[in-house]
């Protein structure tokens, strides 16, 4: 326990400088793009005169590393700054929508993982069958199609056609929690159609890979069942690789999934990180940055202790 | 009888058309209390109040605010532009001006100095009523060198702004201006009120029109409901709305059919004709000022030399042009940018493609062949780079090289357009000629895209402004189309539609067409069918 204690603080002392060279980075990135806020802004309207009263008033004059570590003392105080173009703080401006990215993606994973496990153990207990066949090349099917194009097929049959859901996910701060559930599986069901595949061949695979192992012939041998065999003797030893596969898709829900937002209107991080790298609002697109590095860090964290508790090998150098 | 009344006479009796009624009578200064029934055939069935209107706009972003200075896109327009709040005048469907927050209003016979007569029932939402003061400081907020305003181009010509006691407001501008009135329209010239400072709180977004903004989420929506003591009567029918930022054209699309939201604005014109399937869709089409230009700047080679622009401007096939980009839903353009619904719109000869006439102009400007790059990206237009690339070949058969050079969306106002020699150009129009040809062809002006300075043409725009006589005005606003479009850097192969579209329970007047979604006054203008 101590060394996992152990494991946990020095990966996180690793992903603040992580989260600081993501910073820099994105920072960077940003302030190559051609144009700045004031010019974004104004677009076809902009002045000389304006532009220049514009950086002057938000201190885009000033130098840009002045700027950089400006942000930095803020952020390390936990203070996110305010944002260029509208002058909210950030933190209002992203806590309703993290919000809302967290509870589209904790659906969509509440469908998707077990759905995909199920699949996955299924496929390995029925391996090669017509199932198997079945359930492989549907699931690759579905993640081969691009997001938009499966979220225009399912709105067109479940929303256009048989009324059943909504096709805009405009759902607010004051939506009811059934109200919003509702609202949001459409957008969930098509993440769900993009992150099966990968997690479900995953479980499939790793189970697979397993069931040629010594100590599972021992078992076969013994006379047991093979679905005992697969829960209580392979999977146990599976879960690292699901878990890493698992939290892979879990971030990829939280910070790639900008075209089904904008399908669906579903107010959530991703728009407002492209807008915000559209109007070179770096503040926010530094605040989005951030959250989206802490995701991955965080679950990659997880995925890991994931492993290390479920086969303490792990912790012991060979 | 009264100038006025003689021609109301006139009107009735059929002398002269509504359109020429209403210039004259502006003209005089009078503002229209229009008689009723004057106009027969306009006079839809009565709005009825009531019901919750949704509508999905293409526009919106996270980066969005409430402050009138910033707005400049379809969804602030349509929201707090026209929604929440009230201007001095409002530009009628007819394209002609009317009275809103201004009773009425004279000119002094040099059109210098403007005294407007303001209404004394108005009340903001927060419950102040609105007095010369708060219309002083809702203009100086686009006013001055510390200001980022979009507008502040539009009344830089204000030198003084008086107050004369608490209804009347005095405008003293630099130079003689006829059109001033219609420039009050301008979206971003909301009226609010002055705090002690004699500033508006710009941030609030309290105005005087008739909704009230209940929640505001930037790129995502905005929920209003109506203001109660608001003072009109005939605008305003719906209890609540809500506009939502819908920027995908599918899923805006979608939202209408799937009866989500009850209008939507730019439709895809590339399935108009299947969405005309729709029994539940109507689809609105309006032909305003907005256009399309390729600008050339005309004091960098070759584009210098007129023979040059000529030809160029002959080996357009703007039917062509039309039909592909805009899949016909537009209006040729003869290089000048004053559109049909304009009141001075001049009935020139319109441009062709003529294969003979590029070979005479190159002949004439000592050229045999012709190589020119032309910069565009779809940040100026939907299709900019399309429209670019049917040029290339229109030109080619002529003789003309020309190299599309497809530039970045991003930073293309300001990288791209005048700074390269020849680029694609989008144009909202201007509901005055005066407007327009200060904005972008006078000598001097901040967007003169193509750095035209015509002697003439500088001479006529400083007359036409101060001119009060209207047959005057059109004769030099004729002159002036025939020289921007004989002789300017702008090509303008095409004016583009809006192309809306609401279910059928929606209901509305004529439309404006200075914007989309009648003039982006749907909010305050249309209603419910019962």
């Amino acid at each position: 326990m101590v060394k996992i204690l152990h494991l946990v603080a020095q990966r996180l002392a690793l992903g603040l400088l992580v989260l600081f060279a993501v910073s820099l980075i994105i920072f960077l990135g940003v302030s190559l793009l051609p144009g700045d806020l004031c010019q974004e802004i104004q677009g076809q309207a902009a002045t000389p005169e304006t532009v220049a009263v514009c950086r002057d008033e938000l201190g885009l004059n000033l130098p840009a590393h002045t700027r950089y570590l400006h942000w930095l003392a803020g952020m390390v105080q936990g203070d996110f700054g305010t944002s260029l173009a509208n002058k909210r703080p950030i933190s209002e401006l992203i806590g309703v929508r993290l919000g809302n990215t967290f509870f589209l993606a904790g659906v969509t994973a509440i469908i998707a993982v077990p759905l995909a496990l199920i699949l996955g153990i299924l496929a390995a207990l029925y391996r090669n069958s017509l199932y198997d066949r079945l359930i492989n090349a549907s699931t690759l099917i579905s993640i081969s199609f691009p997001e938009f194009f499966i979220a225009y097929i399912l709105i067109l049959f479940f929303s256009v056609k048989l009324h059943w859901f909504p096709s805009l996910s405009n759902v607010s701060p004051d939506t009811a929690f059934g109200d919003r559930l509702y609202h949001v599986l459409l957008p969930a069901l098509t993440l769900t159609l993009v992150v099966l595949a990968h997690m479900m061949r995953m479980t499939r695979a790793a189970i697979i890979n397993l069931l040629a192992s010594p100590y599972i012939e021992m078992a076969k041998l013994k006379g047991m069942t093979r679905s005992h065999i697969i829960l209580h003797h392979a999977l146990p030893n599976a879960w690292a690789p699901i878990a890493n596969v698992v939290v892979i898709n879990l971030a990829y829900l939280i910070v790639g999934v900008v075209v089904v937002e904008v399908v669906f209107v579903y107010p959530g991080l991703g728009q407002l990180i492209v807008d915000s790298v559209q109007k070179r609002d770096i503040p926010v697109v530094q605040a989005c940055s951030m959250i989206f590095a802490a995701t991955y860090v965080l679950l990659n964290m997880a995925a890991d202790i994931i492993s290390i508790v479920t086969n303490p090998r792990l912790l012991h150098a060979r | 009888m009264t100038e006025y009344e003689k021609l109301q006479q006139q009107m009735a009796s059929g002398k002269i058309s509504r359109c020429e009624f209403l210039t004259r009578a502006s003209a005089l200064g009078v503002a229209m209390a229009l008689p009723a029934g004057l106009f027969s055939g306009t006079a839809a069935a009565a709005p009825k109040k009531g019901g919750h209107f949704r509508v999905g706009m293409g526009h919106g972003s996270t980066t969005d605010s409430q402050d009138p200075a910033s707005w400049e896109n379809g969804f602030t327009q349509l929201t707090f532009g026209y929604g929440t709040n009230n201007h001095l005048t409002e530009i009628l469907p007819n394209g002609q001006l009317g009275p809103e927050l201004a009773e009425s209003w004279e000119a002094s016979p040099d059109a210098k100095v403007w005294t407007f007569t303001l209404r004394k029932d108005v009340e903001f939402h927060n419950g102040k009523t609105m007095d010369a003061n708060d219309v002083i400081a809702s203009l100086n907020h686009h006013r001055g060198d510390k200001t980022k305003s979009g507008a502040k181009a539009i009344v830089d010509g204000i030198i003084d702004l008086k107050a004369d006691g608490k209804n009347v407001l005095v405008v003293t501008m630099k130079s003689g201006n006829a059109d001033f009135p219609f420039v009050l329209n301008d979206y971003h010239l909301a009226i609010q009120p002055a705090n002690k400072d004699g500033k508006i709180d710009a941030k609030s977004g309290v105005g005087c029109g008739p909704f009230v903004v209940q929640s505001y989420e930037p790129g995502v929506n905005a929920k209003l409901k109506r203001h109660a003591n608001y003072w009109r009567s005939d605008y305003g029918h719906f209890d609540s709305a809500e506009v939502l930022t819908i920027a995908d054209v599918a899923a805006r699309t979608n939202a209408l059919t799937t009866g989500e939201v009850d209008a939507i604005d730019r439709l895809d014109i590339k399935t108009l004709h299947l969405l005309k399937r729709n029994k539940n869709v109507k689809i609105e089409e309006t032909s305003g000022t907005a256009h399309y230009t390729f600008a050339m700047l005309t004091d960098v080679a070759p584009f210098d030399n007129n023979h040059v622009r000529l030809a160029l401007k002959y080996a357009v096939d703007r039917k062509a042009l039309l039909q592909n980009v805009l899949r016909g839903h537009g209006v040729l353009g003869n290089d000048h940018p004053i559109g049909q619904s304009n009141r001075y719109h001049a009935d020139l000869p319109q441009r062709d493609y003529d294969p003979d006439k590029v070979k005479f102009h190159l002949k004439k400007a000592g050229l045999s062949k012709l190589k020119v790059d032309l910069s565009a990206a779809d940040a100026a237009f939907t299709g900019a780079v399309d429209a670019a690339i049917l040029y290339k070949e229109q030109a080619a058969k002529v003789g003309i090289d020309i190299n599309v050079i497809r530039e970045p969306n991003d930073g293309y106002w300001s990288n791209v357009w005048m700074k390269k020699p020849w680029c694609a150009v989008y144009w909202g129009g201007r509901p005055t000629e005066d407007w327009m040809f200060s904005t972008a062809y006078a000598e001097g002006a901040k967007w003169n895209d193509t750095h035209w300075h015509n002697k003439r043409f500088n001479v006529l725009l400083i007359q036409a402004r101060a001119e009060l006589d209207d047959s005057k005005r059109r004769a030099m606003y004729t002159e002036m189309q025939s020289l921007v479009r004989d002789d300017g850097g702008v090509l303008v192969p095409m004016f583009n539609n809006y192309v809306f579209g609401t279910n059928t329970k929606v209901a509305h007047g004529p439309m404006g067409a200075n914007w989309g979604m009648d003039g982006n006054r749907a909010l305050e203008r249309w209603w419910f069918k019962a």
